[in-house]
C-alpha cells in the first residue's frame, strides 16, 4: 500500500501536465473559427455570389461539408421557378416524422426547361421550429429536389413568422449545393446522370421490343382475322358470342406507365 | 428591518421529539441528470426511504411510432438515449429486419460494429466524467472526457451529418457510406484513445477520495440484480457475466475477440460499476481495431425495397447498448405502420433498484448511487 494521499498527487500531476500541455502540446485543441480551412479566412468564392447568398455562404463555411441543418429546395441553373425540380408529389410531406412540411400543388402544369410539363409547388412551407433535421425528406424524394442546407444562423426575434420558411426562401441553386456539400452534390449528380442514362437505354430497348411486339401482333392479328373470316365463311348463320379480336388486343396496345406516375404509385401503396 | 435570531437556549433537549424529514430532490436538482425527482425520507443524514418519481420528460414515443411509417420512427429513436443514438438505431433496425428478411451487406455490418463501439466509448467516457462530477470533482475530469468525446462526435458528423442525432442506420444497412478517409481518421482516434485512458485512470482510479466515497456504497447483490432484470455494466458489476454481444452474437460480433469485464466479488458497489466501465472501454478499443482491420469495400445497403411493408408478424430485437439491454418489440399487421411498438429501455429498468441501493446510505451518497446507474431521462420517460 502506498502512502495515503499519493493517489491524489498522481492525479494532480496529470492535471498539471494537461495545464502546461494546453499551451505547448501539438495535439491541443484550440478555438479556431474556420478550423477546416487552411488559411483561416473566409473562402474567396463567397464573394462571387450576390450579397444575400454570400452571407449565407459565410455562415455555412464555418461548419464541415458533411453537416446538415434544415432542408432546402433545389433548382437547376436559370430562373428558380422555371427550373425547380420539385413536382409537388407530396411524398416528403407525408413521410416527414414531425410533420413540418406543408405543400399545395399547383392547379395546372408548367413547362420546365428541357423537361415536359409538370406540376409545381404553389406553396411549400417548412416550419423549422418543428423540423428535426432528420433528412428523411431527402431520402424519400424521387426527384432529388430536396436536400439539406447547412445554414444555421437563423435566430430571429419573431416567434412564428420568420421560422416558417416559404417556398422562395427554400429555393437554392444547384451551384449553391455544390458550394456547401461538394462531395455529396457531385455524388448525387453522378447518380442522376447514371440513372438517366440507364433509363434512356431501357427506353430504347423497350421501344425496340415494342416495335417487335407490334410487328408480331399485326402478324397474329392478320392471322386471326383470316381465321375468323374463314370461320365466318364456314358458319355464316351462327352469331358469335366471343368478343371480336380487336377488343382483346386493345389493352396491350396501351403504352406502359410513364415514369411520372411512379411516385403516385408509391403513394397509393401507403 | 431586523429579524430576531432564534434563541437556541430555549430549546429543551430532554423529551424532544424527532421526526423524519421529507425532502424532494429534483426535478431540477443538478445531480439528477435531467428532470427526475427523488422523494427522500431522511433520519438526520441517513436515507430511510426513497421513491423515484419520473415522467416529466414523457414524449409519447411509442404511440407516436404506431402512427407513422416504420422508417419515420428511426429519427425518434435517436432521441431516446441521446448519448447513444447509434446503438438505439441498431436495436430498432434489428427488430425491423426480423420482420422482413433482408440480407445485410458485409461492409454495413462492420460499420455498424464500429459505430456501436465508438458510441460505447462516448457513453462510458462521459459517464465516468459525470460520475466524478457528482462526487464533487467538478469540471476537470468531465472536461477531459468531453475533449475526447468531441473527437468521436466529429467522426459521427462526418459519417452521418449530425453529431448526436445521427439517424444513420436503415433497415438492411446504413443510410450512406462513410466519406473517403474516414476510416483512417477513425483509426487515428482509436489509436490515441488508450493514451487518454491511461491518463484518465491515473487521474481517477487511485484517488483516495474517490475510493473512500465509492467503495461499499450502494451495494447491489447478484440475486437482486438478476431478479430485478438489471442489465449491462451494472449487472456485470454485481458479478454476473452476461453480455448480449456474447449471448446473442447479433451483427457480426462472433468474429471479434474480446473479453467481458465483470466483478468477481459479490459486492456490486459504485466502485465496481465505475471500474467495469473503465475496463469495457479497453475492450471496445480492441473490437474497433479488429473491425477497422477487417472492413472491406462493398455496398452498404441491402435490398430493402422502397416501401417497408412487413407481413403480419412480431419481432424483438435487442442489442447491448452501453447502458444495458436495449430492446424493441414490434408487432406488424401488414400495413406500413407498426401495430405495436414497445421499447425496453435499459436505464428505466436499472433505475428500479435505486431504492434498494439507497436505503441506509447517507443522503450525499444517494447522489453518487444515482450517478453510477447511468440514466438518461430521455430513455427513462420516453
Amino acid at each position: 500500500m502506498s502512502v495515503l494521499g499519493s493517489g491524489i498527487f498522481k492525479g494532480m500531476a496529470v492535471t498539471l501536465k494537461n495545464f502546461v500541455g494546453s499551451y505547448f502540446d501539438k495535439e491541443r485543441l484550440t478555438t479556431n473559427e474556420y478550423a477546416w480551412q487552411a488559411n483561416d479566412k473566409l473562402p474567396e468564392r463567397a464573394g462571387d455570389y450576390p450579397k444575400e447568398e454570400a452571407e449565407q455562404l459565410s455562415d455555412t463555411t464555418t461548419v464541415t461539408q458533411y453537416s446538415r441543418n434544415f432542408p432546402m429546395l433545389l433548382h437547376d441553373a436559370g430562373e428558380p421557378m422555371d427550373t425547380v425540380r420539385c413536382v409537388a408529389c407530396q411524398i416528403c410531406e407525408r413521410e416527414c416524422p414531425p410533420q413540418c412540411i406543408y405543400i399545395e400543388k399547383s392547379t395546372e402544369k408548367k413547362e420546365r426547361s428541357g423537361n415536359k410539363a409538370q406540376f409545381y409547388p404553389a406553396t411549400f412551407d417548412i416550419d423549422v421550429s418543428v423540423c428535426m433535421s432528420c433528412q428523411i425528406c431527402v431520402e424519400v424524394c424521387p426527384f432529388d429536389a430536396i436536400v439539406m442546407n447547412s445554414q444555421f444562423e437563423l435566430s430571429t426575434p419573431s416567434r412564428f413568422g420568420e421560422l416558417l420558411l416559404r417556398r422562395d426562401d427554400l429555393l437554392k441553386s444547384n451551384d449553391y449545393y455544390y458550394k456547401i456539400h461538394p462531395e455529396e452534390a457531385s455524388a448525387r449528380d453522378k447518380r442522376i446522370a447514371d440513372e438517366k442514362a440507364a433509363k434512356e437505354a431501357k427506353k430504347k430497348a423497350a421501344e425496340a421490343a415494342k416495335k417487335k411486339a407490334a410487328e408480331a401482333k399485326s402478324k397474329s392479328e392478320a392471322e386471326a382475322k383470316a381465321k375468323e373470316e374463314a370461320e365466318a365463311a364456314s358458319k355464316p348463320t351462327e352469331p358469335s358470342d366471343t368478343p371480336p379480336a380487336e377488343s382483346t388486343a386493345t389493352p396491350s396496345t396501351e403504352p406502359p406507365a410513364t415514369p411520372t406516375t411512379e411516385p403516385e404509385k408509391e403513394g397509393s401503396a401507403e | 428591518m431586523t429579524v430576531a435570531a432564534p434563541n437556541y437556549e430555549l430549546v429543551q433537549q430532554d423529551g424532544l421529539e424527532t421526526s423524519l424529514l421529507e425532502v424532494s430532490m429534483g426535478p431540477h436538482h443538478p445531480s439528477t441528470h435531467g428532470v427526475f425527482r427523488m422523494d427522500v425520507k431522511l433520519d438526520g443524514e441517513t436515507v430511510v426511504d426513497l421513491k423515484p418519481v419520473f415522467g416529466y420528460l414523457h414524449r409519447n414515443h411509442e404511440k407516436l411510432a404506431e402512427n407513422m411509417s416504420y422508417l419515420a420512427s428511426m429519427p425518434f429513436t435517436d432521441r431516446l438515449d441521446y448519448f447513444n443514438s447509434m446503438t438505439n438505431n441498431w436495436a430498432y433496425a434489428l427488430a425491423a429486419e426480423q420482420l422482413v428478411e433482408i440480407e445485410i451487406p458485409e461492409r454495413a455490418e462492420y460499420l455498424r460494429v464500429i459505430m456501436s463501439e465508438l458510441t460505447r466509448l462516448v457513453n462510458h467516457v462521459s459517464l465516468v466524467g459525470f460520475f466524478v462530477n457528482d462526487l464533487g470533482a467538478l469540471g476537470t475530469p468531465l472536461l477531459y472526457a468531453f475533449r475526447e468525446r468531441e473527437k468521436i462526435l466529429d467522426l459521427f458528423e462526418q459519417a452521418s451529418g449530425a453529431r448526436m442525432m445521427c439517424n444513420y442506420f436503415r433497415f438492411g444497412g446504413l443510410r450512406c457510406d462513410v466519406p473517403d478517409g474516414w476510416l483512417d481518421r477513425t483509426r487515428e482516434v482509436v489509436d490515441r484513445f488508450p493514451k487518454f485512458l491511461d491518463e484518465y485512470e491515473k487521474l481517477l482510479c487511485e484517488n483516495e477520495i474517490i475510493l473512500s466515497r465509492t467503495q461499499g456504497v450502494g451495494n447491489l447483490s447478484k440475486e437482486l440484480a438478476i431478479s430485478a432484470g438489471i442489465t449491462g455494466p451494472m449487472l456485470r458489476a454485481s458479478g454476473v457475466n452476461y453480455d448480449i454481444r456474447k449471448v446473442d452474437n447479433y451483427g457480426i460480433y462472433e468474429r471479434f475477440k474480446f473479453r467481458v469485464p465483470y466483478s468477481e466479488g459479490d459486492v456490486g458497489d459504485c466502485y465496481d460499476r465505475f471500474m467495469v466501465r473503465m475496463l469495457e472501454m479497453r475492450e471496445s478499443i480492441g473490437i474497433l481495431r479488429q473491425a477497422l482491420d477487417g472492413i472491406e469495400n462493398g455496398p452498404i445497403m441491402g435490398n430493402a425495397g422502397k416501401v417497408f411493408k412487413p407481413q403480419k408478424s412480431e419481432a424483438y430485437g435487442r442489442v447491448e447498448a452501453p447502458k444495458g439491454e436495449l430492446g424493441f418489440y414490434l408487432v406488424a399487421d401488414g400495413t406500413t405502420q407498426p401495430y405495436r411498438y414497445r421499447v425496453r429501455p435499459p436505464s428505466f429498468i436499472n433505475l428500479t433498484v435505486l431504492q434498494d441501493m439507497c436505503i441506509g446510505q447517507q443522503v450525499a451518497d444517494a447522489v453518487i448511487i444515482l450517478g453510477s446507474i447511468d440514466i438518461v431521462l430521455g430513455e427513462v420517460d420516453r
